[in-house]
C-alpha cells in the first residue's frame, strides 16, 4: 500500500510537471502566434508601459499565491488550477467544500483525491459553461447585462464566503476570533485594502492564523 | 492576414487551446477517480463530490462569462474566451487589459482594430500572470514534501495547521466584504450590500446544515454551498435596491 501510494503521488507530480511545461509553453507562444499570423510586431514602448504596471504586483502575488494554495489544494488540484485559473473565487472554495462534505484531510491522501476530482470537475464545467456562452454570446448578452442581474453578480464573493464561513467558523470558534477581528480591523479602516487588493491579504491571513494556532496548540488550548 | 479582434483563425487557435487544457483536466479526473477506487473512497462518495462540484461551478462560471462579455467589448471574444478560461481570473485579466489599454491611450469602450495594440494586449496579460504558471511546475513537490514532513511528525497539529490554512483565507475575504462600511457614515450605504449579501447567505448555510442534521435530509448537506451562494446572489438584487448604487 505505501508503495503504491508513493507511486500515485510520484506520477502526479511528474505528470502535473509535463502537463504544467506543455500549457504555459503554448500560453507564451500564443501572442507570439499573433505577430506571425498578423504579420505585425507589439508595440514595444506600450508593452513596457503595460508589464511595468501590472508585473510586479501581479508576480509578487503569483509567487505568494503557490505557496499559500499548494497546501490548500494539494498536488493534483495545484497542478490543474494554476492552469485554469479562478482560484479563490471558484476552484479552492470547492476543493475545500468537497474536502469537507467527504470528510477527508487536505493533508492525506484521500483529501488529495477528492480535491483533484473537485477542481477537474469544475474545470471542465466551467470551460463548458464559457463554450456555451461564448456561442450564445449574441442571444445572452442582453440577459446578463441586463440591469436587474448585474448586482447578483458583482456579488459573489460575499455570497460565496458567507456560507463557507459558517461551516469552518463554526468548526474552529476558538481559531476563529483573532483572524476575523484583525481582517475587519484592516479592511474597515485602511482605505487601501479593497476588491483588487484582497489577493494580497490571503497569504496575510493564512500567516497570521497559522502563528495564531501554533500559539493556541503550544499553549493546549487547541 | 487581414486582422480584426474576431478573426476566424483566433477562435480556431484558442479553440485548440482551450482543448488541451480540457484535456489536461480529464487526464486528472480520470487518474484521481482510479486512484479514489484503489483507496477504497465509497462511490456514493465520489458521486456526491462530482455533482456538487458541478452544480456549484455553473454560477462563478456564469460570473466569469460575465466578464468576458465586458471584456469583449475592447478586445473581441477570442481573447478574452482564452484568457478567462485558461489561466486568468476576473479581476486580473480586466487590470491587465485595462493596464495595456492605457498604455496604448485608448479605454475599454472602444474595439481595436491596429494589430498591434492587440498583440501587445495579449503579451502584458500572459507575462503579467505568467509567474504562478511557470512557476508551479518546479516548485510545487517541494513545497508538498516538505509540507508533509510537518503534519507527518504531529497529526494534530497537522490538521489544525490546515484548518488555520483555510479559515486564514476566509478571514480575508470576510475582511474584504466590510472594505466600504466606513462609506455608511457618509451617508452612502452601498457599502451594507455585501455584508447582507454575505449575512443571507451566511444564514442559508445554516438553516442548511440544522436541516441536514435535525431533519435528515441528506442532500441539503451536499448542495448547501451551491444553496447558501445562489440565495447570497440574489438577495443583492434587492439589496442594491434598497441600500442603492453599484460599488
Amino acid at each position: 500500500m505505501k508503495n503504491t501510494e508513493r507511486s500515485y503521488m510520484e506520477s502526479v507530480h511528474s505528470y502535473g510537471r509535463t502537463w504544467g511545461l506543455i500549457v504555459a509553453f503554448v500560453l507564451i507562444c500564443f501572442p507570439a502566434a499573433l505577430s506571425v499570423i498578423f504579420g505585425s510586431l507589439p508595440d514595444f514602448k506600450m508593452l513596457l508601459k503595460g508589464i511595468i504596471a501590472t508585473a510586479p504586483m501581479y508576480w509578487a502575488v503569483g509567487i505568494v499565491e503557490i505557496f499559500t494554495y499548494v497546501p490548500m489544494l494539494g498536488a493534483g488540484g495545484t497542478y490543474l488550477s494554476f492552469v485554469t485559473g479562478n482560484i479563490s473565487n471558484l476552484k479552492l472554495p470547492c476543493a475545500i467544500d468537497a474536502m469537507e462534505r467527504a470528510n477527508v484531510k487536505a493533508s492525506s491522501e484521500e483529501g488529495e483525491v477528492i480535491s483533484t476530482i473537485a477542481i477537474a470537475v469544475s474545470s471542465i464545467v466551467t470551460t463548458l459553461i464559457i463554450i456555451i456562452g461564448v456561442i450564445c454570446i449574441v442571444p445572452l448578452t442582453p440577459i446578463l447585462e441586463s440591469p436587474v442581474l448585474v448586482p447578483a453578480f458583482d456579488m459573489i464573493l460575499p455570497a460565496l464566503f458567507g456560507g463557507l464561513a459558517v461551516v469552518f467558523i463554526s468548526k474552529n470558534l476558538k481559531l476563529s476570533v483573532a483572524p476575523i477581528i484583525l481582517m475587519l480591523a484592516l479592511f474597515i479602516f485602511v482605505p487601501a485594502l479593497n476588491a483588487s487588493t484582497v489577493g494580497i491579504m490571503v497569504p496575510v491571513g493564512v500567516l497570521f492564523t497559522v502563528a495564531v494556532a501554533r500559539i493556541l496548540y503550544k499553549k493546549g488550548v487547541l | 492576414m487581414e486582422f480584426s479582434v474576431n478573426s476566424p483563425i483566433l477562435f480556431i487557435i484558442v479553440g485548440a487551446i482551450i482543448a488541451l487544457v480540457l484535456w489536461q483536466s480529464f487526464f486528472f479526473l480520470i487518474k484521481a477517480m482510479k486512484r479514489a477506487k484503489q483507496l477504497g473512497i465509497a462511490s456514493s462518495t465520489l458521486k456526491k463530490t462530482i455533482s456538487s462540484a458541478a452544480i456549484f461551478t455553473v454560477a462563478p462560471a456564469v460570473a466569469i462569462l460575465v466578464g468576458i462579455i465586458a471584456l469583449s467589448k475592447s478586445l473581441g471574444l477570442a481573447l478574452p474566451w482564452l484568457r478567462l478560461s485558461v489561466i486568468g481570473s476576473i479581476t486580473y485579466e480586466t487590470v491587465a487589459a485595462g493596464n495595456a489599454l492605457e498604455a496604448a491611450g485608448m479605454n475599454a469602450g472602444t474595439t481595436i482594430s491596429d494589430p498591434s495594440v492587440f498583440i501587445t494586449v495579449a503579451w502584458v496579460m500572459t507575462i503579467g500572470i505568467a509567474a504562478g504558471l511557470i512557476l508551479v511546475p518546479f516548485v510545487t513537490k517541494k513545497i508538498q514534501s516538505g509540507l508533509l514532513n510537518v503534519t507527518m511528525k504531529d497529526k494534530k497539529w497537522g490538521e489544525i495547521f490546515n484548518n488555520a490554512m483555510f479559515l486564514g483565507m476566509i478571514s480575508a475575504f470576510l475582511g474584504y466584504v466590510f472594505c466600504d462600511v466606513g462609506l455608511v457614515f457618509k451617508g452612502d450605504t452601498s457599502g451594507l450590500i455585501p455584508v447582507c449579501v454575505m449575512l443571507v447567505s451566511a444564514v442559508v448555510m445554516a438553516i442548511c446544515g440544522l436541516g441536514a442534521t435535525k431533519l435528515k435530509i441528506r442532500w441539503l448537506n451536499d448542495y448547501a454551498l451551491p444553496i447558501s451562494l445562489i440565495c447570497g446572489m440574489a438577495s443583492a438584487i434587492p439589496f442594491t435596491n434598497l441600500l442603492g448604487g453599484a460599488m
